[in-house]
């Protein structure tokens, strides 16, 4: 016996506690994957992340409206195709992004930081207009509804397990792109030295603007994937902004494996803890650890060395 | 270890085996080097010998593997790098590195070695003492008629001297200049020998440099880097003829 | 640089009478006492703003958790207003009277032993400069110490903030949860609500506002100030001429919490609450702003731009509420994209010109046609 419960009871606890976290997880390297690549890659912050998310959220949502309405023969698989428009929009935004502001301040971070937190405002704003106030959700097909049961007591939901799926899928996608395509390669040609990358006859501009595209665009689908459990509402996505930026950077910019490890061990510890404490009370303890940690070793998990 | 304490009494500042090692690679790698009281002391080799790296070690810019750089009785490699630029270090960067939103004045005045501490600096006056040394070193540098001339719209020339000025201000002991000439005129060049030939009277200097004409004018003694390990030492005379030198570095 | 003069140069004596009749008696005399407690208000703001001239503009280090002191300045004066308004005469009908009305909603029985010193106004005042800085001293000792800084700075403090906010909103039988620590009514029996209160508190904030511009600009002025514009150009140099970079930014960044604080501790005595909706991210970048709009190498810039964006907020908020954050947005992106030097790069670059060249042509037949151009 532990306090009230049998060690089965426990134990299913644990392991519910730990799918939960899992779902944490999955929604973490998500959002961190796009930040992960714009912050790692370009030494950019964007503040506006969340926002570009919520795009893809919303256009999930418009598209779960529309086919109800249209096509509701079509309406099992429209996921897939919210995903992809999701992904289009947030990319063409990116891109857009790109050329209107963030190329002016590459030179200038804290200025990056700034403007990019007044387009997350007007963005907001946005989507309020457009949308409405209130939170809005989509529905989900009959097979994304329900749970599998793995014991008696452990029941696992199934949108949750086609999110981790997702996310799996996804960060194999990037991972391929990254490390795996020639296209990667002149990304990681241009972090290392833009110059020389320049005077090799590789567009930095056109990559530059390519990189911020597909990061906003890998958050649209996070927005997309995150309409599965829970709802959206205009200013969902700065919740969590900072939250993804102490994943990306307690993992270490520019390490997408630090990236993945960073969100594991950040839900996990934050779904453990609230399972002894408050919500709010293990949020503050996960977060005072990664402060802690980030203060002892600013270069996060993982990183590599470069001249200074 | 006793028998180390007594070498090192004759030397201002003696590197013994030291070693850097970044991710395995031995930038740095056994090196030994002794230098004498008021020697300019030049150090050449190929790129990526790693000269800069063993100024960057002394001024503990990088901390070293294993080794020992003792500087007047002080062991260099345990302090932080503030305390090594008050035993008396001074080190100019490669690239000009002066403070471009100052003026020329306020530059060197930064770089008196007074109110060094926060409180010291809140409560520093400009008094005459300090306008004197400064007006003094800008004669020196050659800077005497920019005194309140922006940093920023210098020549690189200019530049150069400054920071050699604003070293000479804190009087160092050891003087570390990390390619002083380059991109400088060839007047400019002959005007820094005669600086550098000027100021040693009372300090040691340390020098990186490729221009071997320039060399040729300050050297007392001359060490030649390659892979991180010492290649050859000697009178320039000496280090111009060994074979060795001539097919890593004077040969091309 | 201004050299000559003390303290400011000849033009900046100017604009600080200029500012000072502005705050003393062109305001008081124009507005009611409503409006100029609002604009009391808006002045609170400024002192973080000039925290931030120092620490951003002097010394290039972006903090984006200065509502952490602002919050931790209020809430110490709100704690110490709290306990006078919680007499147990005035909490008779409390289950345990004498403590504060959230406490006893929240079922705590008895005052927690660190709200005990705050029924000292002493040790409050003492407090509020002393508890942000020591925040502010362990945030930077272990940042600056490890030469952290950038946008990593800029993160972590925010991240900072996010905790603080939590930490407040979720503890709320000790700090009151959401809602604040609120209904505060008397100092030192001293009623704050009143008219005549607010007119006072008014002048006092005005006050120290002023005093603190001036010890801004006594630290911006020295040898220190010199030090922080060559920190943030070439921080190697400086380290390597003999300063412990490092203490240096740490003295700043506690030198603008203490200041924080005291706008935090002034915004409390004159709004009559503190809430954590002062503390966390938004209110913290938002508070950049202010430095930004003003120009953020401008200590003057800093008090206008605080007024100026607090007054378009309010305003934009009463008849266009869904205008704001656009104009909000806007502001941050036009500020950073045409205006990086704020109102007073334009004040300098268009204004100031445009006098000087009125000025000559007035002054022609004198033999010294130019003064301004002396500076
Ligand atoms: N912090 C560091 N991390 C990794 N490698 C480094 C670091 N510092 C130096 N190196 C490497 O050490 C080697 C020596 O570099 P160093 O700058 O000392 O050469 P150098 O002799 O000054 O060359 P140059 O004449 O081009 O200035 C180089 O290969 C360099 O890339
Ligand atoms: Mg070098």
């Amino acid at each position: 016996m532990i306090g009230d419960y049998t060690y089965s009871e426990f134990f299913s606890i644990l392991a519910m506690q730990g799918f939960a976290g899992l779902i944490l997880f999955s929604v973490f390297v998500l959002m961190a994957l796009g930040l992960a690549i714009i912050f790692g890659q370009m030494g950019v912050i964007n503040m506006a992340h969340g926002e570009f998310m919520i795009l893809g959220a919303y256009v999930t949502y418009l598209c779960s409206t529309l086919v109800t309405t249209y096509l509701p023969a079509f309406f099992p698989y429209y996921f897939f195709l919210a995903m992809a428009l999701a992904f289009v929009a947030s990319f063409s935004l990116g891109v857009l992004v790109e050329w209107v502001l963030i190329r002016h301040l590459y030179r200038r971070p804290l200025d990056t930081l700034l403007a990019t937190w007044g387009l997350s405002l007007v963005l907001q704003q946005f989507y309020r207009s457009v949308f409405g106030a209130r939170e809005v959700g989509v529905t989900l097909p009959d097979w994304m509804m329900g749970s599998v049961s793995v014991s008696e007591t452990i029941e696992v939901p199934l949108n949750g397990l086609f999110v981790m799926a997702l996310t799996m899928i996804i960060a194999l996608g990037v991972y391929f792109i990254m490390y795996r395509s020639s296209w990667g390669k002149r990304v990681r040609a241009v972090v290392q030295n833009r110059v020389m990358a320049g005077a090799v006859g590789i567009n930095t501009k056109m990559v530059d603007r390519m990189t911020f595209g597909l990061g906003c665009g890998i958050a649209g689908i996070a927005g997309s994937a995150f309409t599965m459990i829970g709802s959206t509402g205009p200013t969902a996505g700065q919740l969590y902004i900072v939250d993804t930026f102490l994943v990306v950077v307690f993992g270490g910019a520019g390490s997408l494996i630090g990236t993945i490890a960073s969100a594991f061990t950040i839900s996990q510890a934050q779904s453990t803890m609230e399972f002894f404490l408050s919500g709010s009370m293990a949020k503050v303890l996960t977060l005072l650890t990664v402060v802690g940690i980030l203060m002892l070793r600013p270069q996060g998990l993982f990183s590599l060395n470069i001249r200074r | 270890m006793q028998v180390n304490e007594q070498l090192s009494k004759d030397f201002i500042l003696s590197i013994d085996s030291l070693t850097v090692s970044f991710d395995g690679f031995k930038a740095v790698n056994d090196l030994s080097l002794y230098v004498d009281e008021n020697e300019i002391r030049v150090i050449i080799g190929p790129n990526g010998a790693g000269k800069t790296t063993v100024l960057d070690l002394i001024c503990g810019r990088t901390k070293a593997t294993s080794g020992s750089i003792r500087f007047d009785g002080l062991e260099l490699t345990k302090m932080r790098e503030h305390e090594i630029v008050h035993a008396g270090v001074g080190r100019k960067f490669q690239n000009p590195s002066i403070y471009e939103d100052l003026t020329v004045f306020e530059n060197l005045e930064l770089s008196f070695p007074k109110g060094r501490s926060v409180f010291g600096a809140l409560t520093f006056r400009r008094d005459r003492e300090v306008i004197e040394r400064v007006e003094e070193v800008a004669e020196m540098i050659f800077l005497k008629d920019h005194l309140h001339t922006d940093a920023a719209i210098l020549s690189h020339g200019q530049k150069q001297w400054l920071e050699i000025g604003m070293l000479l201000i804190q009087k160092p002991r050891l003087l570390m200049l990390d390619e002083p000439v380059a991109g400088m005129s060839v007047a400019e060049r002959i005007k820094t020998a005669e600086l550098l030939n000027t100021i040693t009277r009372n300090q040691s200097v340390i020098v990186i440099e490729h221009d071997m004409k320039f060399v040729e004018d300050i050297a007392h003694r001359v060490t030649v880097l390659h892979q991180g390990k010492v290649l050859s030492e000697g009178s320039m005379e000496r280090v111009k003829h060994d074979p060795r030198v001539v097919e890593v570095y004077l040969g091309h | 640089m201004p050299a000559a003069g003390f303290l400011f140069s000849k033009k900046e004596w100017l604009y600080f009478t200029i500012l000072a009749a502005l705050l003393l008696v062109v305001m008081p005399l124009a507005v009611d006492v409503f409006r100029l407690n609002l604009i009391g208000k808006y002045l609170t703001y400024a002192f973080v703003a000039i925290g931030l001239v120092l620490l951003w503009g002097g010394g290039g280090i972006l903090s984006l958790g200065q509502g952490i002191f602002f919050g931790l300045g209020g809430y110490c004066m709100a704690m110490f207003l709290k306990l006078e308004a919680s007499t147990p005469a005035a909490t008779k009908i409390q289950s345990t009277p004498g403590i504060p009305d959230f406490m006893d909603w929240n079922q705590i029985t008895a005052l927690p032993s660190w709200w005990q010193p705050f029924y000292s106004l002493t040790f409050t005042i003492v407090a509020i400069i002393l508890v942000p800085s020591f925040f502010a001293f362990v945030i930077g000792a272990a940042m600056f110490k490890r030469r952290v800084g950038g946008v990593y700075f800029a993160i972590i403090t925010q991240a900072v903030a996010a905790i603080l906010t939590i930490l407040i909103i979720g503890q709320q039988g000790y700090t009151g949860g959401v809602n604040g620590i609120t209904d505060l009514r008397t100092l030192h029996g001293w009623d704050i609500r009143t008219d005549s209160a607010k007119l006072i508190l008014y002048f006092v904030n005005a006050l120290l506002l002023i005093g603190v511009l001036l010890l801004a600009q006594s630290v911006r002025i020295s040898k220190f100030g010199r030090l922080l514009i060559a920190m943030r150009d070439r921080e190697d140099r400086v380290r390597f001429s003999g300063y412990d970079v490092a203490n240096f930014k740490i003295f700043i960044f506690c030198l603008a919490a203490a200041i924080s604080a005291i706008g935090g501790a002034m915004f409390t005595l004159q709004v009559g609450f503190m809430s954590p909706s002062f503390v966390g991210i938004v209110p913290s970048i938002e508070m950049v702003i202010f430095a930004a709009v003003g120009g953020r190498l401008s200590l003057f810039g800093a008090i206008y731009g605080a007024l100026l964006v607090n007054a378009a907020k309010t305003t934009f908020s009463e008849s266009f509420p869904e205008l704001w954050l656009f104009a909000m947005g806007g502001l941050f992106i036009a500020v950073v994209m045409a205006f990086p030097f704020g109102l007073a790069g334009v004040v300098k670059d268009h204004v100031e010109p445009f006098f000087a060249k009125a000025l000559a042509r007035f002054s022609k037949p004198s033999p010294e046609p130019q003064p301004q151009a002396a500076e």
